[in-house]
């Protein structure tokens, strides 16, 4: 985490903002166009530069992991497309929400451990939704969060069971840990509001059901930092953004 | 040498002043037992005693700080090791003025039965005021201690078979010498290395000595170490046979759990190898 070689950098920020779009009909979900009267932001993170070499995983010390992987396995520390599309970036509202609140959903968030490793890489939920982390392994592990602003636990869990948890209070992000496993580490982003995203494979976001008004939109990525835009949306509207993330490795 | 005290007593009678807010230390309250402890009481021991290691603030980087290989507690995100109740969850008070009152073996806190009664009920009291912690939470619900079952050769050999099920050995080694395959990167929560307990060197437990206090470290685990809770894990007779069963592992600290082990044919024979094999402080790893 310390020490980092990389440093990131805000390069171009593409702004498109599509006047006067239709917004659609019928109830707001998840999955479906956007709620009437808000806005939707949507984009890409990308990494340029030169690609820090894949950190290969050693798993010597838990043969029940190693052989899980027989071709080996790296790092998911840094995800990018061959187009660039950066991985694993939580892009969120950070400032323009005021004092609205939001109760979190329902239902809760599944994290799995198989092969010894987290899926999905990056968590991301709402303040004290509830978390289901299951194991699939034939070995034991111990969840073991490691927050600035939320409580510090630790709890082992056996094949087959189920841990279940809740974070308090908002925080991006906490690193996770189990330490029989040392190459075990994630990071579960908590959010009081539902504006959030990872990004997916080709490095694409989308934020939905914005309501109208002036934000500071963040983008963090765990080995490369962080960088924010500020942004004005109106009702109906869509606003494109990009955050680049530049490597400096290899210098 | 006389102005460097003036100094130092200048610079302290600043911290009186400036910590904590009296505000906030009003809402804090400790009790021990019938024992009330009083804050400025607290505030004057800890800036006599305590500071040096743990810190102006409680965060535990007092000057002595950067010397500890093991760092002093950090008052300040107050999670602590050694609890009755569950993990995440802050220790009760009683919990806090026994680990003032029992030291922290093999680290540089002292036992500080030297001070009163009432002087460490004021200090844990002092140290609530060092985290917002104990303003917004309440200590957890204590962790139930059924009565201990009596001690059986069957009770022993259930512990062994669930030291291999949970896999404690990942850490704690085979035998307990603290060389298990995990235990040369363990860190604890200030990325500082930490060594698993080592049963065959029969050192101290840093969290009490007794059955009950070794209960009570896999039920509530110790926070901020690689040490987690096997709380929702594992029932409390099961948690007394592991207690039966890791008293044998400390084979050069006489225990009835030893005695009797090692009057069964099995445990004669294992007791007699852990005793040839190995050093009794450890093996794989460097102390
Ligand atoms: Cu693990």
């Amino acid at each position: 985490m310390k020490g980092k070689a990389l440093t990131v950098l805000l390069a171009a920020t593409v702004v498109l903002f599509v006047a006067g779009r239709e917004p659609a009909r019928g109830r707001p979900s998840a999955n479906d166009g956007p709620a009437p009267g808000t806005a939707v932001v949507k984009g890409i993170a990308k990494f340029e530069g030169s690609r820090p070499a894949p950190t290969h995983i050693n798993m010597n010390a838990d043969p029940s992991c190693a052989k899980l992987h027989p071709g080996g396995l790296v790092s998911e520390d840094v995800l990018a497309s061959p187009e660039g599309g950066l991985q694993n970036v939580v892009v969120f509202v950070s400032e323009g929400l005021g004092d609205r609140t939001f109760d979190p959903p329902p239902q809760p968030v599944t994290m799995e451990q198989k092969g010894c490793v987290y899926a999905p890489h990056i968590v991301s939920l709402r303040a004290n939704q509830e978390l289901d982390i299951v194991n699939n392994d034939a070995t034991t592990h111990n969840i073991h969060p490691a927050p600035s602003n939320n409580r510090e636990w630790n709890k082992a869990q056996a094949p087959g069971t189920r841990v279940d948890a809740t974070f308090a209070r908002e925080e991006i992000a906490i690193p996770l840990k189990c330490n029989i496993h040392p190459w075990m580490r994630s990071y579960i982003a908590v959010f009081k509001h539902p504006f959030f995203a990872v990004t997916d494979k080709a490095g694409n976001f989308e934020l939905k059901n914005l309501p109208p008004g002036d934000y500071t939109i963040e983008a963090w990525h765990e080995k490369l930092g962080k960088s924010i835009q500020k942004i004005s949306v109106s009702a109906g509207g869509t606003k494109e953004l990009e955050f680049v993330f530049k490597s400096t490795a290899g210098h | 040498m006389h102005s460097r005290k003036s100094i130092l007593w200048m610079f302290l009678a600043a911290a009186l002043l400036a910590l904590p807010s009296s505000a906030m230390a009003q809402k804090v309250e400790g009790h021990v037992g019938k024992l009330n402890g009083h804050v400025d009481a607290g505030k004057q021991l800890y800036f006599r005693y305590c500071w040096g290691c743990h810190g102006f603030r409680g965060d535990g980087n007092g000057e002595n700080a950067p010397y500890l290989n093991i760092l002093p507690r950090n008052f300040v995100s107050a999670t602590f090791k050694c609890r009755s109740t569950p993990t995440g969850t802050l220790p009760t008070d009683e919990d806090v003025f026994n680990a003032i009152t029992r030291g922290f073996y093999t680290t540089y806190m002292p036992s500080w039965t030297a001070l009163t009664h009432q002087q460490r009920a004021d200090l844990v009291v002092f140290i609530k005021t060092l985290s917002t912690r104990w303003t917004k939470e309440k200590a957890g619900e204590p962790v139930k201690v059924p009565a201990e079952p009596a001690l059986t050769t069957d009770g022993i050999k259930r512990g062994k078979e669930l030291f291999a099920k949970l896999e404690c050995w990942k850490c704690h080694g085979q035998e307990g010498r603290g060389d298990g395959p995990s235990a040369a990167t363990l860190t604890d929560s200030n990325d500082q290395p930490i060594r698993p307990y080592n049963f065959a060197a029969g050192t101290r437990f840093k969290c009490g000595e007794t059955n009950q206090d070794l209960y009570k470290i896999f039920m509530t685990g110790l926070d901020g170490t690689p040490m987690p809770s096997y709380g929702e894990q594992i029932k409390p007779e099961e948690a007394w046979d592991l207690v039966h069963y890791l008293r044998t592992l400390q084979v050069t600290h006489n225990s009835a759990e030893l005695a009797l082990w090692q009057g069964t044919k099995e445990g004669a024979e294992i007791v007699k190898a852990a005793k040839i094999t190995g050093t009794p402080t450890g093996s794989g790893i460097k102390q």
